[in-house]
């Protein structure tokens, strides 16, 4: 029964009144919500309906965690060589050079944080699926040396399917290289915080990746050493819900918290400051 | 030990081994009548077997590498070592039969001797998950080589497995943690290590046992980031064919000579003709030769500079353009 009627006005889209370009607007891969594209952008390219974290570019990651004018690259002029004249690799390297950059898959840069002087290594997806070739154990090598010379903790983000294949046994051995020189940091008792984000597999997952004196991963990132497909092949069976991601390495305490992106740069001056026994910014220690 | 299980590119060995069995039943009790043929085929053999495995192609070396006739770590932890007491677990979760571990003697010295170990039918192979570790055997060598440093006892190890295991429990375990923990712990161990890849060295779970003051080869053995079926599948989407393969094979740069050059390992231990699995004796014996040599030439230095010169060789490994 209806108790009154209500006469329905035709209803004027609003994209047409508004007039904003197409181009102006972002979807979710996760979700499916939309957006406008500056409303992805404010929010550090996490979705601001469902919280997904969309991959971005490691220059990102430094403007995200580093205070504005102090960043200085180090060691930007490390390029891949083709050590095995392995097929192919020449031309994937120049593709990866024209469309992601100079950096190979890590960028290294100097700076502080809060105040605190760091380095930080940023691994970018964009090169080569982020694949760890010597350049990029040569990078981390040099980075730590520079904290070791100046006693700055050493921040290493990671984005990486795992070792670069095309440089064969050379990349398995930057695991090693990598671990020889956090070893020397430890013992210097030079503070490391490793963050973990999509995906971090392979490799870099058993070497830097997972011996920071603080681990943390972003929401929702795939860390593991065998990727979900090659789990599933091998067992022919399916995974469980949410096998491999952030969440389940905190529950299985392989991680020490998982951080949402915004929350980075003061959850690793935190844990910075607590680890090279400065005082509190804020709060009773600091009074 | 014979090639019961003989290789495609061995085949006229078996042939010409199969002719020469033959002639000694034949001739039964009158050896003495037969010698003259037999003497030439055995030289004759000697030299087939010497010269088909001069030639080997990479692939051919892998599949020598993972022969089910080729010498296990039990099988060398029998015959170059004395006095062997396995222990077990890892003090934490369980104890992984994927790798052995164990005091024993070399010569009269006591050391910590830690290799993956394969089987050779299905039954051990479910037993040792056919070589593949978990993280709990990570873990548990890691225990023994911190017991070898405590005694102040060389830590040798044998690697021979395909990789890690690519399972949901070796996941929910940390399998990534365990394997960068003992990269990071070998490079810092103030005792000297000298591991030995004595059949296939497969990416992670390899390099688990692996960063040492010295590395080596057997002749025929391989180390690899990656299996040539899974570079073969993942770049050219084909890990079956036998012309992918051997294409990863040769591209993977794989053999012992090849990360001679590319200063990864330091020395490559000889194998019998016609490889180790025709001679398990002789391989122990060119092994244990090898182990005495580098582990004299360790025995000299201070643990400080010992450690120094072990971290500085692998800071210095990876070929890039400045």
């Amino acid at each position: 029964m209806v108790w009154f009627r209500k006469d329905k006005k035709p209803r004027q889209p609003l994209r047409q009144k508004l007039e904003i370009p197409a181009d102006a607007w972002e979807k979710c891969e996760q979700c499916g919500h939309t957006d406008i594209r500056e409303k992805f952008v404010r929010n550090l390219s996490v979705c601001p309906s469902c919280g997904y974290h969309r991959r971005i570019r490691a220059i990102e990651y430094v403007g995200i965690l580093l205070d504005e004018g102090s960043v200085e690259e180090v060691e930007p002029d490390l390029r891949s060589a083709d050590p095995l004249g392995f097929p192919d690799y020449p031309a994937r390297l120049k593709k990866a050079l024209g469309s992601a950059g100079d950096e190979d898959a890590i960028l290294t840069v100097s700076g502080t944080l809060g105040e605190t002087p760091v380095n930080l290594g940023v691994m970018d997806f964009a090169f080569m699926g982020g694949s760890m070739g010597s350049v990029v154990g040569e990078k981390i090598a040099r980075l730590g040396q520079r904290s070791l010379e100046r006693k700055y903790a050493l921040v290493i983000i990671s984005a990486s399917g795992g070792a670069r294949m095309q440089e064969g046994v050379l990349s398995l051995m930057q695991m090693a290289k990598a671990a020889a020189m956090l070893a020397q940091l430890s013992e210097r008792r030079i503070p490391y915080v490793s963050i973990l984000t999509n995906p971090t597999t392979g490799g870099v997952s058993a070497s830097y990746a997972m011996l920071g004196d603080a681990i943390i991963a972003e929401p929702g990132a795939v860390i593991g050493f065998a990727g979900p497909r090659v789990i599933k092949q091998t067992l022919g069976q399916d995974l469980p819900e949410g096998f491999q991601t952030s969440e389940f390495l905190l529950d299985h305490g392989m991680v020490d918290c998982v951080v949402p992106r915004g929350e980075l740069k003061r959850t690793v001056g935190q844990l910075l400051r607590h680890m090279s026994g400065q005082p509190a910014a804020t709060g009773w220690a600091a009074s | 030990m014979g090639t019961s299980v003989a290789l495609e590119f061995e085949k006229p060995i078996a042939e010409l081994e199969k002719q020469i069995d033959e002639l000694r039943k034949v001739a039964g009790d009158r050896q003495v009548e037969v010698d003259d043929e037999i003497v030439p085929l055995t030289r004759k053999l000697d030299a087939l077997r010497a010269e088909i495995y001069r030639n080997l192609s990479p692939i051919q070396r892998v599949q020598v590498a993972r022969h089910v006739r080729r010498p296990f770590t039990a099988d060398y932890l029998r015959l170059c070592f004395t006095d062997f007491i396995e222990l077990h677990g890892d003090r934490a979760f369980r104890e992984d039969a994927a790798i052995v571990g164990g005091w024993a003697r070399l010569d009269d010295e006591t050391v910590m001797v830690i290799g993956h170990q394969r089987g050779r039918d299905t039954r051990e192979n479910l037993k040792r998950n056919f070589g593949m570790p978990h993280p709990e055997g990570y873990r548990k060598a890691l225990r023994l080589m911190k017991l070898a440093e405590k005694f102040q006892v060389p830590i040798l190890t044998l690697i021979d497995t395909t990789g890690a295991w690519a399972g949901i429990g070796a996941e929910e375990r940390g399998q990534s943690e365990a394997i960068a923990r003992n990269l990071f712990e070998m490079s810092r161990l103030e005792v000297p290590i000298i591991a030995t890849v004595i059949g296939e060295g497969g990416s992670g779970g390899a390099l688990a046992l692996g960063v040492a003051d010295r590395v080596l080869m057997l002749e025929n053995s391989v180390y690899s980031v990656i299996s040539v079926e899974g570079c073969a599948s993942i770049l050219w989407k084909d890990g079956k064919s036998p012309e992918m393969r051997e294409k990863a094979a040769k591209a993977l740069r794989i053999t012992a000579p090849d990360l001679l050059e590319l200063r990864v390992i330091d020395d490559i231990v000889p194998e019998p003709p016609g490889g180790a699995h025709a001679n398990h004796e002789e391989a122990a014996k060119a092994l244990h030769v090898a182990l005495l040599h580098h582990l004299e030439e360790l025995r000299r230095l201070k643990p400080d500079k010992l450690v120094r010169r072990r971290r500085e060789k692998f800071l210095r490994m990876g070929i890039f353009n400045e």
